[in-house]
């Protein structure tokens, strides 16, 4: 089964076409790192497929429905340029709040189990504003994760993170696959996206130039795909 | 239920982040203050002339220092991308609307609720006299100001003069519930009741409160992610 199935997509910012003609499609359990320079449309693509952009031309199906359509929406998981965590409350009290809005059987355990799996429980009461920035992106991941979502949509997740909150990521990303979960992330760490990903994707000036299995070339040399593909 | 449970959610948060910082509370109950302190020292009226301004005077002060609170209402999900978040999530956009809404009234009340007493004070004014249909017209009002605040506070969020776009944009579209307010208010401070040709007003802050939920909870969606 499809869970992602994107069909002839346009995406404009006033005149400039962002996205063209994009088409592709991510069964379930797969992993898709979709790579590309600066402006070439990644963080585009991920925003319309969480739901929090529409594009002017084109369908994009998210298991078999609608992107805004709230069953969608409680399947997937956002990661993005932000942590989506509020300063003023405190990491339990954030997770507690998502637990609620995804509408989790107990959302009181699920924040504990996750501020346990992130290595936050002694701080739980703490307001994220007092948290140093490796802490915060440890919450930003236990608030991503905490619903167990169906699909993952990860934009940039490895940037600027510190050696702990990466292996962590890397962790809950293996579990999550293995539960059949699927994941698309856009990324400029090769290296740290080559492990999981299963597919690779490359936009280039809001075009998808390639779509397709992970290839063999790409592990021991990253860049080739972008050599391979007329952005070297 | 699921959706009333998602719109109180929405709604305990947006308190309790602004009762752990009153940042726009502080700013609207003094910016309230500031401005029946000040008007009580410019000019000097008869206890008439106090009776016949009193409504038009209050319902300035809370649209003024109601803006404060509205424009904060959106804004505070900027930090951290958190409105990214919420929109993401599978709440829909009218729980949302209602939720921040709820908050954004609560607050509103409470700048109200101070205010009244202070201008009793300073304007030797029996602000008691008719409070049970006082209360309901600025239950009614308030709403009036919350809702049109709320959903024009989502869409200037992303625009960089949004503290000045938003008062900009909302007082000319609640120029018919502030016309009612005044009116009534002017009224029952004096302590005449509301007579059956006031009514019409009654129906009017009604009337503005079913359209403009219904259309704000229909459209909240689209202004939400365009």
């Amino acid at each position: 089964m499809n869970a992602v199935a994107v069909e002839d997509l346009w995406k404009y910012y006033g005149d400039f076409p962002a996205l063209r003609e994009i088409q592709f499609t991510v069964s379930s359990g797969q992993c898709l790192a979709l790579l590309g320079r600066n402006g070439a449309g990644k963080t585009t693509l991920l925003r319309i497929l969480a739901g929090l952009s529409r594009q002017q031309r084109g369908q994009v199906r998210i298991f078999g429905r609608d992107a805004r359509h709230p069953a969608t929406r409680a399947a997937i998981g956002v990661l993005g340029h932000g942590i989506g965590v509020y300063d003023e409350l405190s990491a339990i009290e954030n997770l507690r709040l998502f637990g609620r809005l995804y509408d989790l059987p107990n959302p009181e355990s699920a924040a504990k189990q996750w501020l346990e799996r992130t290595g936050l429980a002694g701080v739980a009461a703490s307001l994220v504003r007092e948290f140093s920035r490796g802490m915060r992106q440890r919450l930003a991941v236990a608030r991503a994760f905490l619903h167990q979502p169906s699909l993952l949509l990860l934009d940039e997740p490895f940037t600027s993170l510190d050696d702990r909150a990466v292996a962590l990521l890397q962790s809950v990303l293996q579990e999550a696959l293995q539960r059949g979960s699927t994941v698309i992330m856009s990324t400029h760490q090769l290296r740290e996206a080559m492990e999981p990903a299963t597919h690779v994707g490359l936009l280039n000036r809001g075009r998808l130039a390639f779509h397709g299995p992970r290839p063999e070339e790409m592990l021991g040399d990253p860049g080739w795909l972008y050599r391979a593909y007329g952005e070297g | 239920m699921l959706f009333l449970r998602q719109t109180a959610t929405i709604a305990l948060k947006d308190l309790r982040s602004e009762f752990r910082t009153k940042e726009s509370l502080n700013a609207a109950i003094s910016f309230a203050v500031v401005i029946l302190v000040l008007f009580s020292f410019a000019v000097d009226p008869t206890a008439d002339q106090i009776r016949e301004i009193s409504g038009g005077l209050l319902w300035l002060v809370f649209a003024f220092a109601g803006a404060l609170i509205l424009n904060r209402s959106f804004a505070r999900e900027l930090g951290n991308d958190c409105l990214d978040a919420l929109v993401a999530s599978p709440v829909p956009g009218a729980a949302l609307f209602l939720g921040k809404a709820s908050a954004n009234y609560v607050l509103l009340l409470i700048v109200e609720l101070v205010s009244l007493p202070i201008f009793g004070v300073l304007y030797n004014m029996r602000w008691t006299r008719q409070p049970l249909m006082l209360a309901a017209v600025l239950a009614l009002a308030t709403w009036a100001v919350t809702v049109i605040g709320t959903v024009f506070s989502a869409l200037t969020v992303n625009l960089r003069l949004r503290e000045l776009m938003l008062p900009t944009l909302i007082y000319p579209m609640m120029i018919p519930a502030l016309m009612a307010a005044m009116r009534l208010t002017t009224l029952l401070i004096a302590g005449e009741g509301i007579a059956a040709d006031d009514w019409i007003w009654v129906r009017l802050l009604i009337g503005f409160d079913v359209i403009f939920t219904s259309l704000a909870v229909t459209l909240v969606e689209v202004v939400l992610v365009g």
